[in-house]
């Protein structure tokens, strides 16, 4: 099921989050996520959240072995995160984020 | 096999295989809805077993099966399997079978926190729901290890998932790689500890041989021996097991050995059915013909014969019958006989048991004839060959095939058998023997036999040759030094002769003596006669002259 996404805008980040039901883990990656992209994106991106518990063809189409897991589809490069996203620093690094103005 | 003995009435509950003689290994099969661990090196075959056990599952049992690839895609998996005869793209159509490919790549991931395989359980799950799925293969889990950085998580969450599938009661086999010291790289047989077989792909002297062991079985008795495997394109199918029973049914039927006159050696007038025949010799020594003497005439009484020729090709081994007046073809031709013809290099021992075990399950023939067992023993050491033939005669007596094998001795001087014959010799039951016999500057052929269980037979070498028309034993030709071969026999044959017509012309000579005596008995009697009749004659005339004398004068008185 997506729950989607907020604010449109162009050159926004496009996230697919798949999370499992009511894990504690998934909790906190949409809670991580979340954080994040309002702080650095402010409203420039498109987020989809998908429970594989309920929609397991997704999982099997995007390869999900790992719970919770984000893929970055855009902007270029397409990047796979796994884990709650707890540790800030690097989820900023790999997504190569700034602190916005 | 190693038989339980059942004291209690409790069977441990399992899971057929499918594979061929697996099951009589583990006793039935693996253990019912618990994971066992097959791990091996690369190209052992272990996606192979699996897939085996998926599909004959589907095929034998209708137990529907998941198939979760770490390794290949799908497509491939398909593909590769295919060319064994296993159509998956039907199976998964039928809705039996589900291949799931895991793809895993480093590369593209990262990581960051905490995270669970929950994607992998629901995955999984879902495909063992969508089809009712009794049966999952997990190939290789180990692959995860090289995708993802998290080993403690990886950990955890394969116990989780071994414990998991075991609630699901699901019967798994997952694969691992061998690792250096332990049995998997990454101790998955910690997690995994219900049974554990362990395949091996190893190469002794050029040769390669597959072997399979089972480590551990909690709750059921196993055999514990390495056990050859054969990967063919019927699949896997691991090597009958040494019957340690010696127990099968006999039979008292005679059949002719096919050879004119060994018939007459053997008190019973041949050799038992399902009995081994072992006829050893010295090259050229006509083992072969020997050999197909008997498959010839096993052909003419309509028995179903298989020939493993392990020196000539079908094509030569008929053509060269031929020239003793054995016409192999036309049995071939009607579908009695088989010969099949490989180096005995081609494959190891086990194979070559293997490939024997598989002939004679297609053919079911009542007679095989193996020329030269002792070829094989190039293959393989002194102990593997006597396994391998113990357990070769153990199944063909299993079923009642009457066997005979050839066996090429070295040129020895001494009348002890060499290696090859050692180690068939306690095994056969009859065993002839085909020798030279030099001598005075040639070679002959004769044939005893060394022994034959349960039956009366001739002490004697016979002298035997081969002629065009075939083989042919000759009579016993004593001499005063014993038995005479060859030009020995031939001129005493001819001394024989001579005597004989010596003897003949003195008889003639004699009775034309004494016909020679018989005239001059007749002629004297004859002269006597005339002697007699003269003086007869003479007395006569005298008498007669008396008689007129008195006549003349009687008034004289």
């Amino acid at each position: 099921m997506s729950n989607s996404s907020d604010v449109t805008k162009p050159e926004k980040h496009k996230f697919m989050l798949f999370v499992s039901g009511m894990s504690v883990k998934s909790g906190h990656a949409i809670e991580n996520l979340r954080i994040i992209c309002d702080k650095y994106l402010a409203g420039n991106f498109e987020l989809e959240i998908i429970d594989i518990s309920r929609d397991t063809e997704q999982a099997v189409i995007h390869q999900i072995v790992a719970i919770p897991t984000l893929i970055k589809i855009g902007p270029a490069p397409r990047r796979i995160i796994l884990g709650d996203l707890s540790d800030r620093e690097k989820v900023l690094q790999i997504l190569n984020l700034r602190e916005q103005i | 096999m190693q038989k339980q003995t059942k004291s209690h009435s409790f069977i441990f509950p399992k899971t057929p295989s499918g594979i061929d003689g697996l099951d009589e290994i583990t006793d039935g099969g693996f253990p019912k809805g618990r994971p066992t661990l097959v791990c091996g090196g690369a190209g052992c075959g272990k996606t192979l077993l699996s897939m085996q056990f998926l599909i004959k599952g589907i095929t034998e049992y209708n137990e529907p099966g998941v198939f979760m690839s770490f390794e290949e895609p799908s497509d491939d998996l398909t593909l590769n399997v295919k060319s064994l005869g296993f159509d998956l793209e039907k199976l998964k159509a039928d809705k039996k079978l589900v291949v799931d490919y895991v793809r895993v790549e480093r590369s593209e991931i990262e990581e960051a926190g905490e995270y669970d395989l929950d994607g992998l359980f629901i995955r999984l799950g879902h495909a063992i729901d969508s089809i009712k799925a009794t049966r999952v293969v997990l190939d290789t889990i180990e692959s995860l290890f090289a995708g993802l950085d998290n080993q403690a998580i990886l950990r955890a969450e394969l116990r989780r998932l071994f414990h998991w599938l075991k609630t699901k009661g699901v019967t798994a086999i997952i694969t691992g790689e061998r690792g250096e010291a332990t049995l998997t790289r990454q101790g998955l047989e910690e997690y995994v500890s219900d049974c554990v077989i362990v395949l091996d792909h190893r190469v002794i002297e050029q040769v390669s041989t597959r072997r399979m062991r089972i480590v551990k079985y909690r709750g059921s008795t196993h055999g514990t021996n390495e056990y050859p495997f054969l990967i063919d394109e019927d699949g896997i199918s691991v090597l009958p097991i040494t019957s340690l029973k010696l127990n099968n049914e006999v039979s008292s039927d005679v059949i002719p050995t096919g050879v004119p006159g060994l018939d007459n050696m053997f008190q019973g007038g041949g050799f038992y059915r399902g009995s081994n025949i072992l006829v050893s010799g010295t090259a050229g020594t006509a083992k072969t013909t020997v050999g197909c003497y008997f498959a010839n005439k096993q052909c003419e009484n309509n028995e179903r014969v298989i020939y493993f020729a392990f020196e000539e090709s079908p094509q030569q081994l008929v053509r060269n019958m031929k020239s003793i007046g054995v016409d192999l073809g036309k049995y071939i031709k009607k579908g009695n006989l088989q010969i099949h013809s490989s180096r005995p290099s081609l494959n190891g021992l086990e194979l070559h048991l293997l490939t024997l075990r598989k002939f004679i399950k297609d053919f079911k023939p009542t007679t095989i004839v193996i020329d030269p067992i002792s070829n094989l023993i190039n293959v393989g050491s002194e102990q593997e060959v006597r396994s391998m033939l113990v357990r070769l005669i153990d199944m063909l007596k299993a079923n009642n095939i009457t066997a005979l094998f050839t066996s090429l001795n070295k040129q020895t001087d001494n009348f002890r058998p060499d290696l090859a014959e050692e180690s068939v010799s306690s095994l056969v039951d009859t065993w002839i023997t085909v020798r030279d016999m030099e001598g005075i500057g040639e070679r002959n052929r004769g044939i005893f036999i060394v022994k034959a269980r349960g039956m009366g037979h001739s002490n004697q070498v016979r002298e035997f040759v081969i002629t065009n028309k075939g083989i042919e034993l000759l009579d016993i030709e004593l001499g005063p030094q014993g038995i005479l071969t060859g030009s020995a026999r031939k001129s005493h044959l001819f001394k024989k002769t001579i005597s004989d017509i010596k003897l003949q012309n003195e008889i003639s000579r004699k009775d034309r003596e004494i016909e020679r005596k018989r005239k001059v008995l007749q002629a004297n009697i004859e002269a006597l006669r005339n002697e007699f009749e003269s003086a007869e004659e003479e007395l006569s005339i005298l008498k007669a002259t008396e008689e007129l004398q008195e006549k003349l004068n009687p008034k004289k008185k």
